[in-house]
């Protein structure tokens, strides 16, 4: 293996291209130029980004960079975009924020904008718990029935939304808490299996043969009319729940109703108020309305 | 082989200098590692002391001792694989998730969860948008609420008792990583884990005068004991909670 000088201009006989000079064992590399296509777009791009810098927020100096003279800025231009889209929400759903929701509720117009942009902030806010069908599961309600805990018209719905359920950061938030009867030691366990059996007999249930249903119904006025009424209709003030309906948001079987006595249940939902503006919140109360159950 | 010696050219133009650094490698790796500590003194050393880069926001604290070993089972189940922590500044994620994440909301993270991909939604203000009771019923069994979800389920969380024995040293890691937490805080950090995760707990009010605007209470629906259920969920329902943007001045803001 003979080493030998480099030369820059030796020409390849075959190709006519100039070699690197490198030989190895004989074989020599061909100094094949790039494209011109290729090197004048590169070229191209290293100008470009002359004129980029120039437009753009680009170099960086003491205290800021510099700004461009385009006066672009990132979030200068979402700002600009969300404020396009509320003017466009604005044409759109002219009267939607003025309205009262009774007659947005009449208006054909005024329902089917306030009914699009409903559905929209239920998908992107509310089924997670209630369901994309708004049917609900176990421990968080159905909205598609007329079984309401706090009230199923207009007004209620949107003091429900606006406020939410036991939110300890808002002082208009629907509130009531149903006392843990077993843990707290107010029921013996006894007790609560009698009353867990009233309950039963009041959804129109069939009792365990052994309970003892006199007592039961003793322990439900002294310790649940109050809330539930004497009759267990419930009370939509309160959010108690009617007992005397098959429909049920924790299971009105045994083993859940003693566990309800029990430790309680105290369902939160969140104060929409907080996260959504008000002409979204009117626009999910006709939504939820319209479900199924609106009163 | 060919024994011609052919003389070197005389007169070699700039553009052929390259040839320098492509038959030394030794000098073409120093060339590529100057190439490449100009491009970083050039974009990441500024970011550090520009002002428009730096932005202090009211509200941020350190994370609780409770929310910080939540965040630690946030990050050992991998949470972050599949959510991001990050409103980028985009109409349609600002629609979804709210406010556009600031960088002044994850400088106590460390490291910071913003995440690259999205397998489910992002995370960064999840904080207060569902119950406790939703999180827990959730984190178990993700399709007993939501059908379509392809989230695994980590039903153990309810069940594993909380280790917390290490957490004052976790606090002190943190410190000496640039979170500023007192002698006070590590000191009592145990005291303040239980008092965030149990109902009426004594210590309840000096924690809430350590750790402002925290929320105190029992997280996973079993008040008898701290799960890591309790920790995971006190810190999502932290999350994107402690910056006010009803008083965080966008217009004055822009950059």
């Amino acid at each position: 293996m003979a080493d030998r000088q480099p030369a820059d201009n030796e020409v390849d006989p075959l190709t006519g291209t100039a070699t690197t000079g490198h030989d190895w064992d004989g074989i020599r590399e061909l100094n094949t130029p790039l494209p011109r296509w290729w090197l004048n777009i590169f070229y191209a791009t290293i100008i470009w980004s002359i004129g980029y810098w120039i437009a753009y927020p680009a170099w960086p100096l003491i205290s800021s960079t510099t700004k461009g003279v385009l006066g672009y800025a990132t979030r200068l231009a979402v700002e600009e975009e969300l404020a396009v889209l509320k003017a466009q929400r604005t044409t759109q759903s002219a009267d939607l924020a003025g309205a009262a929701l009774d007659q947005i509720k009449a208006d054909p117009a005024l329902l089917r904008i306030a009914m699009a942009q409903g559905k929209a902030a239920f998908g992107d806010n509310c089924v997670a718990c209630h369901g994309l069908g708004g049917a609900g599961s176990k421990g968080f309600p159905n909205l598609n029935d007329d079984d309401w805990l706090w009230g199923g018209t207009l007004a209620a719905i949107q003091t429900t939304l606006q406020h939410g359920v036991r939110v300890t950061t808002d002082n208009e938030t629907r509130t009531s808490l149903m006392p843990a009867f077993g843990r707290d030691g107010i029921l013996k366990r006894n007790e609560i299996n009698a009353v867990a059996n009233h309950v039963r007999i009041l959804a129109g249930q069939p009792a365990e043969p052994k309970a003892d249903l006199e007592a039961g119904s003793r322990i439900f006025e002294q310790n649940c009319a109050v809330c539930h009424g004497a009759q267990g209709k419930g009370n939509q003030e309160l959010g108690a729940p009617n007992l005397t309906d098959a429909i049920t948001l924790f299971g009105n079987d045994l083993a859940s109703l003693t566990e309800t006595i029990t430790n309680s249940r105290n369902g939160v939902m969140p104060a929409w108020g907080e996260r959504l503006d008000a002409t979204t919140i009117k626009a999910l109360t006709v939504y939820v309305h319209s479900l199924g159950g609106g009163q | 082989m060919s024994n011609v010696d052919i003389p070197a050219t005389p007169r070699r133009s700039l553009w052929s200098k390259h040839k320098f650094f492509e038959t030394n490698s030794i000098i073409l790796i120093i060339g590529v590692l100057l190439v490449i500590s100009i491009g970083g003194l050039v974009e990441i050393a500024p970011l550090f002391y520009l002002q428009n880069t730096i932005e202090k926001v009211e509200g941020m604290r350190p994370y609780t001792p409770l929310e910080l070993a939540g965040r630690a089972i946030y990050v050992r189940e991998g949470c972050y694989l599949c959510h991001s922590q990050m409103i980028r500044p985009l109409r349609d994620e600002v629609e979804r998730y709210g406010h556009y994440s600031l960088a002044a909301e994850s400088m106590y993270d460390k490291p910071f969860q913003w995440g690259s991909k999205r397998t489910g939604p992002d995370l960064a203000r999840v904080g207060g948008k569902y119950s406790d009771d939703w999180q827990a019923r959730h984190l178990g069994d993700p399709r007993s609420l939501v059908p379509q979800s392809i989230m695994p389920g980590y039903p153990f969380l309810t069940n594993t008792e909380l280790s917390y024995d290490d957490i004052a040293a976790e606090l002190k890691a943190n410190r000496s990583g640039g979170v500023p937490y007192s002698d006070e805080m590590i000191e009592r950090a145990m005291d303040d884990l239980r008092a965030q995760a149990t109902p009426d707990h004594p210590g309840q009010s000096a924690f809430e005068k350590r750790y402002p605007k925290a929320q105190a209470r029992d997280f996973d629906g079993n008040p008898k004991r701290i799960s890591e259920a309790d920790a995971l969920i006190a810190y999502l329902q932290m999350l994107g909670t402690l910056v006010d943007f009803k008083l965080y001045n966008d217009k004055a803001n822009i950059r």
